[in-house]
This record gives structure tokens, C-alpha cells and sequence, in this order.
């Protein structure tokens, strides 16, 4: 079995095509969501409910370009996202006590790792106040006095989040590509037939291209983790802990992806038949399982469908484990949807499955 | 003469067609046995069964005294298998995919001197999709040879080879006959089967029409009063063509 899985390997690694899958697509993603980090004048901001709305101040607020405001109800929700840099700021909008010499207070929370956006917010309401009392004819008393309140937080940059999306995606690719290409044209070479003239049991040959997959496919994922750590700030919170718990993880979402690219193989009835059933499997989950955003930017109706797609669990459970060092108690639900795809792939790739 | 294989009334139906309709023969220890017959004739089927690849209608088949219902895997264990096409990761070196070989059949083998016994010694370290056509045959020749194995079955191995090439496999092939090795072949080339088969058995719609060696064969239709319609020649053009071209291996 090992003898099948080194040649196996060499073979892959002599193929292009795997090797450009696996690594330069993600990487190249990796490298241009890394570079762009944010950027742009569109600042997300949290509208404390218990503000004030009813006055012209919030007029002004809301209709400035370049500010969108987000109304959220759950106050700890709110801080969580400006933690995590999913928002750029906090603003509640009250009216003063009858002490202060402004009708209104603004009170502004930010976040320390909150960078240019939480500066460029200070100067953009400190200018807009000022217009505002401008506007009110009365710029010697200011609309609204502004208090910042800077709270303590981790930065979750934008590689926090695409890295594990794209290992994610690399490893579905290789996965269902690789391992469908591989074992339609060791049956179409006869290589298959030559082995059973040989003492060799079935289930190793299987087992032994499955290892060479596993063993090509998570390098991969050390080198692209790595990458991510070393040259973009990739968060592993545990460090090396993090790091084996992403490549267990991985390893599980490798094998369930691995039945799908068997399950392909086995349907194919010819090699041209092959890119648009793996494609079948593979785009829906590349664009609606949280790769590039999160899924709850899709609308309502899509979300169940992103809600049951193995690669979002997978997605999920190794950005929890990186950034937020979840331990088995918060893994249980994403490894459990994920094993329960793999049990009826098998099922179904077993069912379908041809040696000739 | 003691048989290695034995074939007793063996047919393979796929549906409603019968491919293999009920043949029986033996081989014998250290003999070439050549299995001849048009294409179709049920040649690579009935080569398929014996090697384990594919299972029988009917009938029974014994490989070196193992029954092949009840003892696949010793029979495994002493065969060598050629296929007709490839059946090797075509970017894996010679050395590389001998190796693989040898970890199938659990042992240790100097690649360097099974390559030198079939001529290849100098593209141990070429890929095997880069070899030409007699090259690979006689690879394919050599990985059947890995793990010693007491019988070995070629199937075509000379189809699409040019004359040389065809005369060192012969050659190659009787090297491992008379090493000790039953060699059992199947070809629609007639002259081929008369030049290196101890016996042959010719085969015609999935029955076995005649067996004998190639000169009992002959002398019998002879003896019927047979006379070829055409003086024979002293030569023919593929004599020609051999002498012009030398009889060397050629490294295409």
C-alpha cells in the first residue's frame, strides 16, 4: 500500500495541473485579499439603538456618503463585531444633560486595532457637527459635544478570514478534482487492471491513493499556512496548537471532499464528463460557503443552501479554531455535519463506484 | 511433460453472447505456448480468466495445482500479467515504477540489473511514457519478471512493433523460457507463432479449432495434400528489409 502511495505521489507531484490547484490558486487569492486589507472611504457603523434619531444631527449622519450606518438591537453583539474590525466604529447619539452647553452628546467607541478607519471617523463626525451647527446658524455653540471611548481588542484582519476560506477551497478542489482525474485515468491506463494481477488487496490500492493525496494535499496546507502566518499576520492563536488542530481538521474535510471526487469517477463515463460534474460540486460551495465573505451577506432565501454545504461548516470551524482557539466544545456541531457528508458520500461513491 | 495449467470446459457469456464457449487445454512446464486467432476470437478473454482479472461462466481452471475459484491469490503470487495497453503511471521513471512493483509483491529488487536483463539499463531514469513502443513492451516484460514468477502471460506484446523490434522481444522472450519461465502469449501473427511457440492452440469464435506445435500443425495439412498457390520464395521483403536495416536493437 505505501508503495502505491509513493509512486501516487510522484506522479502528482510531476502533474501540473495538481500542484497549480493546490497551492498558486489559493495563494494568488491569498496575496490579493491580503494586499488590498480593507481599504476604500466605506466605513461600517454601528447605530446604537438607544440613540437619539429624531433631530437634525442624525439627518446629517445618516445621509453622509461614506458612512453606513448598521442598527443593531444586542449591544455585546455590536462591541463583538467592532472587535473582530467587522465594523469600524460604535456611535450612540443622546441628548445632553441640562449642564452642557451642547444640545446633544455623541459618544464614539472605536477599537484599538481599529487603524485609519477609527481615525478617519473622529475627523469625519468632528467635521460634520461642525457643519451641522454651521447649517443651524449658530457656530458659536456646537450641535454636540464628542466623546471616544477606545475599547481593548485582537486584530481580525481580512486574512483571518479568506485564509482558512481558501484552504478550505484548496482542499475541496484537490479533493474532488484530483482525486477524480486521478482514479478515472488509473482505470483508463489499465494501471488498476495491472494491480489486480498482482497480490495487492483492493481496498489498498484505494487506501494508498487516498495517502498520497492526504500527505500531497495537507503540505499544501502547512505551506499555505504558513505563508499566511509569516508574511500576512495570519492569526494562530495557540500557535503551533492552532496549527495541528487546522491540519486535523483539514485532514477530515480532505477525506469527506476525497468521496466526492470518488463519487465523480465512478458517475464519469468519460474523462470529458468529469469538469462539470466536479464543477457541480465544487463552485456552489466555493461561492456560497463563506470562501470570500461570509455568508451572511447572501439574501435570506440562499441562506439555508449555504446552511447545509460542508465546505461552510469546515470554513467555520477553522476560523474558529485559528482566531478564536475553539476548543472541542464549540467544534462538536461543524465536525459532526461534516463527518455526516462524508458518511453518505461514501455511501453513495461506494454505490457507484467502478474498478474498470 | 507436466501441465501448469489446465482448462477444463472454461466459457464466458456476457449476456447472451458467448465469448468463450467451452475450451479446454493445457500448458506445460517451461513450454511457449501461444494462443492464436483473429481479433475477437476470445484469445485475451480467456488470457484474463487464467490471470484472475476476470471471472468465469463456467467450467474450472487450475494454475500450477490452485483451483482459481477458491485460490486467486496464490495464483497471483506465481503469475506475471502483461497487459495489452500500458497499466503504468505514465510520469513515473522505469526505476520508480519497478520499485512500486516490488513493494506490491512485498520484496527487494535490483531494479539496475532487471532493467540491464531486458535492455534497458540506459532509460532507468526516463519516464515510462517517453519510451518507444518496443521499449515499453519489453518494460512491461520486465515488471512481469519482478517477483520470479513460474508462469507469465503476454498479451500481444509484438502488435505494433517494427520488425526488429519484434526479433528482440522473440529473443527476449525465449531468453526467460529457457530460464525456466512457461510463457503463455497470444498473437494474430502467424509467422510469429511459428518462429517461437513450443505449441500452440488456435482459436476461432471462442472454441479452440486445433492444438499441436506449429510444425505438427503444418505437416498434418501437408499431409491432407495442401499446396501453397504460389512458389515459395527464397526470400521475402521482410528478409530484405531486416538485412538492409540490420538486425541491431534500435533505439528509436
Amino acid at each position: 500500500m505505501l508503495a502505491i502511495s509513493k509512486a501516487s505521489l510522484r506522479s502528482m507531484l510531476r502533474s501540473p495541473s495538481a500542484v497549480i490547484f493546490t497551492l498558486l490558486f489559493p495563494l494568488i487569492f491569498i496575496l490579493v485579499f491580503g494586499f488590498i486589507r480593507g481599504g476604500g472611504v466605506q466605513l461600517d457603523v454601528g447605530l446604537d439603538l438607544r440613540s437619539d434619531t429624531q433631530n437634525r444631527l442624525f439627518d446629517v449622519l445618516s445621509a453622509q456618503p461614506g458612512i453606513n450606518l448598521i442598527p443593531e438591537s444586542d449591544a455585546e453583539v455590536q462591541l463583538e463585531q467592532l472587535r473582530k474590525g467587522n465594523i469600524d466604529g460604535i456611535v450612540r447619539l443622546i441628548k445632553s444633560d441640562s449642564g452642557d452647553s451642547s444640545a446633544y452628546r455623541l459618544e464614539l467607541t472605536t477599537a484599538v486595532t481599529g487603524g485609519e478607519g477609527a481615525v478617519i471617523l473622529r475627523s469625519m463626525l468632528e467635521h460634520l457637527v461642525d457643519k451641522a451647527s454651521l447649517d443651524a446658524m449658530q457656530p458659536q455653540q456646537r450641535l454636540a459635544s464628542i466623546s471616544q471611548k477606545v475599547i481593548q481588542s485582537r486584530e481580525y484582519r481580512t486574512i483571518d478570514f479568506i485564509l482558512p476560506g481558501q484552504l478550505g477551497f484548496s482542499l475541496l478542489s484537490s479533493g474532488v478534482f484530483g482525486t477524480a482525474f486521478v482514479f478515472f485515468n488509473l482505470r483508463q491506463t489499465l494501471v488498476v487492471k495491472r494491480f489486480f494481477a498482482t497480490p495487492i488487496r483492493r481496498p489498498y490500492i484505494v487506501m494508498g491513493e487516498a495517502l498520497s493525496r492526504l500527505v500531497f494535499s495537507l503540505s499544501g496546507a502547512c505551506f499555505l499556512i504558513a505563508v499566511g502566518h509569516f508574511a500576512f499576520g495570519f492569526t494562530l492563536v495557540n500557535g503551533l496548537s492552532t496549527f495541528l488542530a487546522m491540519l486535523g481538521l483539514s485532514a477530515l474535510g480532505l477525506i469527506v471532499f476525497m468521496g466526492f471526487g470518488f463519487l465523480v469517477s465512478g458517475l464519469a463515463k468519460s474523462e470529458s464528463t468529469i469538469p462539470p460534474l466536479a464543477n457541480l460540486i465544487t463552485l456552489p460551495q466555493f461561492l456560497l460557503s463563506g470562501t470570500f465573505f461570509g455568508i451572511e451577506n447572501f439574501p435570506e432565501w440562499l441562506q439555508p443552501i449555504c446552511k447545509i454545504l460542508p465546505l461552510t461548516y469546515l470554513n467555520n470551524a477553522l476560523r474558529l479554531v485559528a482566531y478564536d482557539g475553539a476548543g472541542p466544545d464549540q467544534l462538536w456541531l461543524p465536525v459532526l455535519i461534516v463527518a455526516a457528508w462524508g458518511l453518505l458520500v461514501y455511501a453513495l461513491a461506494v454505490r457507484f463506484f467502478r474498478w474498470e | 511433460m507436466e501441465p501448469v495449467i489446465r482448462v477444463n470446459g472454461l466459457v464466458k457469456r456476457y449476456g447472451s453472447f458467448e465469448a468463450v464457449k467451452g475450451i479446454s487445454f493445457e500448458v506445460y512446464k517451461q513450454e511457449i505456448f501461444g494462443l492464436l486467432g483473429p481479433n475477437g476470437a476470445g484469445k485475451t478473454t480467456t488470457l484474463e480468466i487464467i490471470e484472475t482479472l476476470r471471472e468465469k461462466s463456467a467450467g474450472s481452471v487450475h494454475v500450477a495445482g490452485h483451483d482459481i475459484d477458491r485460490d486467486a491469490d496464490s495464483i497471483k503470487r506465481i503469475i506475471g500479467v502483461q497487459l495489452q495497453a500500458a497499466g503504468y503511471y505514465p510520469s513515473l521513471t522505469l526505476t520508480e515504477l519497478i520499485g512500486l512493483f516490488a513493494g506490491l509483491y512485498n520484496m527487494q529488487v535490483d531494479a539496475e540489473a532487471l532493467l540491464k536483463s531486458v535492455g534497458l539499463e540506459e532509460k532507468r531514469k526516463s519516464r515510462f511514457k517517453e519510451l518507444s513502443g518496443g521499449q515499453k513492451q519489453r518494460f512491461s516484460i520486465a515488471t512481469t519478471l519482478i517477483h520470479k514468477p513460474s508462469i507469465i502471460f503476454l498479451d500481444e506484446p509484438t502488435t505494433g512493433l517494427d520488425p526488429q523490434a519484434r526479433r528482440n522481444l522473440w529473443d527476449l522472450i525465449r531468453k526467460v523460457r529457457d530460464e525456466g519461465t512457461t510463457v503463455v502469449i497470444t498473437t494474430h501473427y502467424m509467422d510469429e507463432a511459428e518462429q517461437l511457440c513450443d505449441r500452440v492452440a488456435i482459436m476461432d469464435s471462442g472454441k479452440i479449432i486445433s492444438i499441436d506445435s506449429p510444425e505438427k500443425l503444418i505437416d498434418k495439412l501437408v499431409a491432407s495434400g495442401f499446396e501453397r498457390p504460389r512458389e515459395v520464395r527464397k526470400a521475402s521483403l521482410e528478409d530484405v528489409f531486416l538485412n538492409l536495416t540490420g538486425h541491431a536493437w534500435t533505439e528509436e
